[in-house]
């Protein structure tokens, strides 16, 4: 199902964790993949599991309380479950790379601007050549040169800065310079924007889609905004309670959801056009400890037929490059 | 028509910068400068706007938790600023005030009956405990929650469940005007829509007015019936909601609907165009001159910077406050006619 | 939602019910942390031991006055596990029995000192502005002194006994939990829950102490779980010095300067009650560190 180069594949992933309450089954079987340069997102609401993915991804969940009973997380084609730490490391910054949700947590408030900038070019260049020796005129220019990528204005000034002295969406801005000045093959970025103003978010998002474009720079999205995901990424995958629920071309599934969980959700968005809302979905978020078999979302999906309860839906193709993991599209086990 | 449930006039709230072991004031943040609106009884009436906005400072100042630096609030016709401590008290059992986030309006060290039991304390609603916990359970029943999660704390719910909580929590008193701030931004989807149609349904079952504060566009589109667009302290516009989306007259409103992000193709048909440079929101504690968004406005003018707009009436209700505001509306009603379709 | 009301609640809304999970979820948290659980094993075994000293110990009459001249100085042996000392008395039953003031020292210091530094930080962090400012400051001069040489000070000024070392070093340590507190205070004062108690018009006190007070109570009890070593070092301090606890009714400090003039020949004497100081205080700061995880409120979300 994988053409082309996929900088992350995570191929069936079942990811458990050991709790008060017993045995937390987060992930179940996910599968998803980024090919190089592609945009694409990952939205599930929160606890879907999404954040346990992008980690396992990263190769940053604690084990224990983490277990990887099944599966492989493949990046650049190194299995990052079974890499030792120092491994991982040398793959931060050069192949893939973060942007988090809250800019002014991501950023030391004790060194400057600059002080961060160098940092971080310093380490990737080391990297690179093995070589961590660059003159301070060289770092500079550097750093100006991905401040300047970013719009922030004046960068020269900025470099002197701290973070509490920039804005959010300066702070975000540098962000993202510190993430892209390494050319990663894949920036993962969770919840972008999110601490921001519309305003201000809509165009930091833009800038965004520009940077990774021009420079081919996968990006893997991961958000509980459908908007967001709908203005950043050509792919997207929709996660309930740790499965995969469906995946596709963005504009598609937004506009002829084929999952209930998808139609639900997107039922739910409140319309600039002013439609009645829905309802919502019945029912809420599994516990994990006590997950329903078969697909998750059975409890309250009101198309639940008795397989749905047995097993776990397979994804199947709906149209050209989109799968659904459904019954109501797959014609059945028996059959 | 009746008279409004609240009418606010020229609402000014500023909070005293102070610095140095004196405590010495050394500046002011404007966050509220000169704001009129009036919400009618049961009516939803929207205030939206991003951060530095004042949004949320009217709401706060409305249920007197802050103490106005100017202007004056009436609620039923009485001026609150001049309430004896009777009438003080029966104010706050009529206007209550739902928080933003689930996670810190409720206090982490108590259950939820201990929460719940509180507002029933203080105004002897329920002689006894047995009778106090009966009352607990019929309001979590009407927030429809489970009277399972009494003994319960807060860490053991859910952003959602948290959420009703705290609106059971601003029932108890039996109001009848909730200023809502935020309540369900900090949601998902799914879990904000079934909250908003408990709201919609609890303001039909009780009779409540709404003050709802969101920077959600879409949310105030679904839910408002009236709405009004803050920017640093200001008004800019204000109108019905369904007037309002059609023919967005200011730059910053256009800009906002603009940047809301939407998930189908004819909503994104559907928005203005935006009509702001880059930038940033500018700081409350020096706001620019004359219409605060003239720096980040693409089409403004020298009058722009000098004077601040006075209100101009385009249609029955709609007010924007914009030097331009008479030119953008011509504009705006020419398209309207002759292509039949709305906005951009 | 149907409204017909069970006649016993199930076992989940019982307050009882519920009380008994946070515990289980407390207890887990704890014991998850090795080293605390052997913190905690500790100090209950030296309060047991403290507290029954009189059934405990092998020779309960040695405790108080007591002379044997004939067996002073023995080295430990099956007899005596910690030898005798120079009046002929069982080391490890004076241990114990000195272990009692100690333990005694710490609960009235802490039960002085805790309530009121507790009281002056929630007024002064509710408060704000000038008169926090003034109640800070005077506590930062408590606090810029050092401890052990305040407690030292006040001692010498009246004659030495155990009381006046109490009264000394609870005189200074209230000012730790008034800082505690006050800056929890500060940062719970601006919490939209207490936004929401004053718009429902809940009034100061009851904010104070139904909303502030509960959310100070961990770092309070884990604050006094880590104090409690260290102020029975400080009072064994002052007791080494001769100002705090005087003979015959020694405690750790007193024996271990006494003790210390038979260095290095008659080790025992010294090395024990060091020990068991040194022990005691471990056990009380592993304790607190388990605490405080097993303490810590659950992020949701």
């Amino acid at each position: 199902m994988v053409e082309g180069k996929a900088i992350l594949d995570i191929r069936d992933l079942y990811v458990w964790f050991r709790v008060y309450e017993g045995l937390s089954k987060v992930l179940d079987g996910v599968s998803l993949h980024v090919q190089e340069g592609e945009r694409v997102g990952l939205v599930g609401e929160t606890g879907c599991g999404k954040t346990v993915a992008m980690k396992a991804a990263m190769g940053i969940l604690k084990s224990p309380p983490a277990q990887f009973p099944h599966g492989e997380v493949l990046l650049a084609s190194h299995d990052v479950l079974r890499m030792p730490p120092s491994e991982i490391l040398k793959m931060k910054g050069r192949t893939i790379s973060m942007i988090f949700q809250d800019p002014l947590s991501s950023l030391n408030p004790v060194f400057t601007v600059g002080q961060q900038m160098f940092d971080v070019i310093r380490y990737g260049r080391r990297r690179a050549s093995g070589d961590g020796r660059l003159t301070k005129a060289k770092l500079r220019k550097t750093a100006v040169e991905e401040l300047t990528s970013v719009r922030l204005p004046d960068p020269e000034r900025i470099l002197k800065l701290y973070p509490l002295e920039l804005s959010g969406g300066m702070r975000q801005r540098m962000l993202i310079a510190m993430a892209l000045v390494n050319r990663p093959r894949l920036l993962v970025a969770d919840e972008p924007g999110t601490a921001l103003d519309v305003t201000i978010q809509a165009q930091i998002l833009a800038l965004l889609k520009a940077l990774v474009n021009e420079a081919g720079i996968a990006v893997l999205l991961i958000t509980h905004d459908l908007g967001v995901v709908r203005k950043m990424a050509e792919r997207v995958y929709i996660m309930y309670a740790g499965q995969v629920a469906g995946e596709g071309p963005v504009a598609e599934i937004f506009d002829d959801p084929k999952h209930p969980y998808t139609q639900g959700l997107l039922s739910s968005v409140p319309r600039l056009t002013g439609e009645v809302l829905a309802e919502g979905i019945p029912g809420t978020v599994p516990d994990y400890t006590e997950a329903p078999s078969g697909c998750r979302f059975h409890p309250r999906c009101s198309h639940a037929m008795d397989q749905c309860v047995k097993q776990k839906p397979p994804m199947v193709e709906v149209s050209a490059k989109r799968h659904v993991a459904c019954y109501l599209y797959s014609g059945g086990v028996d059959e | 028509m009746s008279e409004p449930i609240l009418q606010v006039k020229n609402l000014v709230k500023y909070f005293p910068v102070r610095s140095g072991l004196l405590h010495k004031v050394v500046g002011q943040v404007r966050a509220v400068d000169d704001v009129s609106f009036d919400v009618q009884e049961g009516e939803i009436f929207g205030l939206v706007g991003e951060s530095g906005s004042g949004k949320s400072t009217v709401a706060k100042t409305i249920v007197q938790l802050y103490g106005l630096t100017g202007g004056t609030v009436y609620f039923e016709g009485k001026n609150m600023s001049a309430m004896t401590k009777q009438t003080a008290k029966w104010f706050r059992r009529e206007v209550q005030m739902v928080f933003q986030d689930p996670k810190s309006s409720l206090n982490p060290r108590r259950s939820i009956i201990s929460t719940l039991e509180d507002p029933l304390i203080i105004y002897g609603i329920g002689k006894s405990r047995m009778e106090r916990e009966r009352i607990i359970r019929t309001l979590l029943e009407q927030v429809e929650m489970s009277s399972r999660y009494m003994y319960k704390y807060p860490s053991a719910l859910s952003g959602g469940q948290r959420q009703r909580v705290a609106i059971a929590r601003a029932l108890a008193v039996n109001p009848s005007f909730l200023a809502l701030d935020e309540p369900t931004s900090a949601l998902d989807v799914s879990v904000q829509a079934k909250l908003i149609h408990l709201f919609l349904r609890l303001k039909e079952e009780l009779a409540l007015s709404y003050l709802f504060i969101t920077h959600n566009l879409s949310l105030v589109r679904t839910i408002a019936a009236r709405a009004a667009v803050m920017y640093l302290g200001k008004i800019y516009e204000l109108g019905p909601t369904d007037l309002l989306f059609h023919h967005p007259i200011h730059p910053y409103t256009k800009t906002l609907i603009a940047a809301a992000p939407v998930v189908t193709k004819e909503e994104e048909r559907v928005k203005p165009q935006e009509m702001s440079k880059e930038g940033e929101i500018p700081s409350p504690v020096n706001p620019p001159s004359g219409c605060a968004f003239h720096p980040r406005c693409s089409v403004a003018q020298s009058r722009c910077s000098e004077a601040l707009p006075s209100p101009v009436e385009i249609e029955a209700g709609h007010f924007v406050w914009c030097h331009q505001a008479q030119d953008f509306a011509a504009s705006e009603s020419i398209k309207a006619e002759t292509t039949g379709s709305i906005g951009r | 939602m149907s409204s017909n009301q069970r006649v016993a609640p199930t076992p989940d809304e019982t307050r009882w019910a519920a009380f008994k999970d946070r515990l289980g979820r407390g207890w887990y948290k704890f014991r998850r942390n090795r080293i605390s659980l052997v913190g905690g094993a500790m100090v209950l075994l030296f309060v047991f031991l403290a507290s029954f000293a009189h059934y405990v110990t092998p020779y309960p009459r040695h405790a108080g006055a007591y002379t044997d001249f004939l067996n002073a100085f023995n080295p430990p042996s099956t007899a005596h596990w910690f030898g005798t000392d120079s009046l002929g008395a069982d080391v490890l039953t004076r241990i114990i029995f000195g272990s009692q003031i100690s333990f005694m020292l710490a609960g009235v210091v802490l039960g002085i000192s805790v309530p009121f530094g507790v009281f002056l930080g929630l007024l002064s962090g509710y408060i704000g502005g000038k008169t926090e400012t003034v109640i800070m400051r005077i506590t930062d001069i408590f606090l810029a002194l050092p401890a052990l040489v305040m407690a030292l000070a006040i001692c010498a000024a009246f004659t030495p006994s155990i009381d006046k070392a109490m009264l000394a070093v609870a005189s200074i340590w209230w000012t730790w939990h008034c800082r505690l507190v006050n800056g929890i205070t500060r940062s719970i004062k601006t919490e939209e829950f207490v936004q929401a108690s004053r718009v429902l018009g809940a009034s100061h006190l009851r904010i104070i102490f139904k909303d502030i007070l509960p959310n100070c109570a961990s770092p309070i009890i884990v604050k006094i779980t880590l104090d409690a070593g260290f102020v029975i070092l400080v009072g064994a301090a002052l007791s080494f010095l001769g100002l705090g606890a005087q003979p015959p009714a020694e405690d750790l400090g007193t024996m271990i300067s006494i003790g210390s003039k038979y260095l290095p020949e008659r080790w025992w004497m010294t090395v024990f009650p060091s020990l068991a100081i040194f022990f005691i205080i471990l056990g009380f700061n592993l304790l607190g560190d388990g605490l405080r995880d097993a303490l810590a409120v659950e992020e949701g979300g």
